[in-house]
């Protein structure tokens, strides 16, 4: 083990953490306690794009790591927190499979996202190549809370962290995308944020509840 | 060479059978801290102790031996628990005897042994925390199990002793896995020790109640040894805790002045195992008995994920 350098020891930590918030999110039934989390894992991504970035000398990385703490950590989730006060909806109960179920589902997920990633990463030369395969399961753990979610909020947390995961995989697997790339696509989710946040109200004003299931009728009266 | 061994494991053994009323009561000073309370005297476990031991004891007219003999076996299981886990020294005869798997086996029998006695009154106090013990016990087992299999994937053996040579004498590094593990292995001691999110240890109200509902026919000598068994369990989770996730400091042979130095390493870790012990009792809630299942499913998710990232990162 003593072959590994610090630097990808700190790595594989923050990878390991980074699955294992994910798999908190999985678990949370609160709103509130959804956003610190979301919040928790920008900053081990912002990290651990640091680490890299002083690992391989590569400076845009050190932006994209700043990007990451100020969208991620401290705007979104304080926008998230408005949100949510504005709408005043504190609790979370509703899902449409149990937390133990979602949880071996999400083991199952995590098997096959670390037997996809070992062939690929084999092709990769970077030093933090074996962390793809955790990028990918915390891509796909966020997409299972964005399937097994019934309310509007957490799926957009779900959605946001599936952003996180794909970031890291782009971080571990080549180094970060192109800054342009990784700018457009913080403005992206920044912009989509905003314009779920106005999607809430109006959800709610049409059907009094952000439970998405209204959204499937397709008729007013049937 | 011998005899320095077999006396390294004599002081280890003694030094828990020693200690362990003295944790507990640092615990519980700690939570009276916690909560603004004016705190019990460190040395109320070992008074507790004594005025048992002096009491005569009282059995039920239709308890079978195995009710008498109960107590005997789980203070020996735990003993023996506290002989095979490395606190003080890494080299020690009786570890041989027994590896991880069946550390976990020396548990078990502990608790089936207490289930059995529970159940042999008739009363329905006892079988109801005999089946709670039980129910919180098939759970949390192999969680146990896969956060010593995770150690010892690392160090490729399963003896503790091995583990914690391998963790702690070797060249610095990091593990994600054990981070994993580390999590897994806390909330599976929470649960097994009867710790709060789970039991309450200070509870004597019967509808939240599970050790404390087991032991309840019990007085003075067996009563003695049984609280006394609980305390060593407590020491021992913390022992193996230490072990496998703070392993510095634990001595390499059977030197005098390494063992007496690993003395007051142990003693300070155990201090602040306590403190967190304490912290996270303060802070948390009891769970309704049915949302134990989830707590210890996550537990056993999380040391099934640090045995995956073991094999993923290799580390």
């Amino acid at each position: 083990m003593a072959t590994i350098p610090l630097y990808a020891q700190l790595i594989n930590l923050l990878a390991a953490l980074l699955l294992l918030l994910a798999f908190a999110m999985l678990a949370q039934r609160r709103v509130l306690s959804l956003i610190d989390l979301y919040a928790a894992q920008g900053l081990a991504l912002a990290i651990g794009t640091a680490i890299v970035a002083h690992a391989t000398a590569q400076p845009h990385l050190y932006w994209s790591a700043g990007l990451t703490l100020l969208l991620k950590v401290l705007l979104l989730p304080w926008i998230l927190y408005r949100l949510i006060r504005k709408l005043d909806v504190k609790w979370e109960f509703e899902r449409l499979i149990n937390i133990p179920t979602t949880m071996l589902i999400g083991i199952v997920l995590v098997v096959f996202a670390f037997n996809l990633a070992l062939p690929i990463s084999q092709l990769a030369n970077t030093v933090t190549r074996a962390t793809l395969g955790i990028a990918m399961a915390s891509v796909m753990l966020s997409f299972l809370m964005m399937i097994t979610r019934r309310k509007a909020i957490p799926q957009v947390i779900g959605f946001l962290s599936m952003e996180n995961g794909l970031f890291f995989a782009a971080t571990s697997a080549t180094y970060g995308m192109p800054m342009v790339v990784e700018l457009g696509v913080a403005l992206d989710v920044l912009v989509g944020v905003l314009i779920l946040g106005v999607f809430f109200f109006q959800i709610r004003e049409q059907f009094d509840s952000l439970d998405l299931k209204h959204l499937e009728k397709l008729k007013e009266h049937d | 060479m011998k005899a320095a061994a077999f006396a390294s494991q004599l002081l280890q053994l003694a030094i828990a059978l020693a200690l362990a009323p003295l944790l507990v009561g640092w615990v519980n000073q700690c939570r009276a801290w916690l909560s603004n309370k004016s705190a019990p005297p460190l040395t109320l476990p070992y008074r507790m102790l004594r005025k048992l031991f002096m009491k005569d004891a009282v059995i039920a007219d239709n308890a079978s031996p195995l009710f008498r003999v109960t107590p005997y076996v789980v203070f020996g299981a735990m003993c023996c628990a506290a002989a095979i886990v490395p606190s003080l020294a890494t080299d020690l005869p009786f570890a041989r005897a027994a590896d991880a798997i069946a550390l976990v086996g020396l548990f078990a029998l502990a608790r089936v042994f207490m289930a059995l006695a529970a159940m042999d009154i008739g009363t329905a106090f006892g079988s109801l925390g005999a089946r709670r013990e039980m129910f919180i016990g098939f759970l949390a087992e192999p969680a146990l199990l896969m956060v010593l299999f995770t150690a010892s994937l690392i160090s490729g053996s399963t003896s503790l002793p091995a583990i914690v040579d391998t963790l702690a004498h070797r060249e610095f590094a990091i593990y994600p896995s054990l981070a994993f593990a580390g999590v897994a292995f806390t909330m599976v001691s929470l649960a097994e020790n009867a710790r709060i999110p789970v039991d309450n240890p200070a509870t004597h109200l019967e509808l939240t109640m599970i050790h404390e509902a087991m032991v309840l026919e019990y007085s003075a000598r067996h009563l003695a040894l049984i609280e006394w068994s609980s305390m060593l369990k407590l020491f021992n989770y913390s022992c193996i805790g230490i072990a496998l996730f703070f392993p510095f400091g634990i001595a390499d042979g059977s030197d005098w002045r390494a063992l007496l130095g690993a003395v007051p390493i142990l003693v300070a870790k155990l201090a602040f195992g306590g403190f967190a012990l304490a912290l996270i009792e303060t802070l948390s809630a009891k769970l309704r008995i049915f949302r134990a299942p989830e707590f210890l499913g996550t537990a056993f998710l999380l040391a099934v994920l640090a045995m995956l990232v073991n094999l993923l990162l290799g580390s």
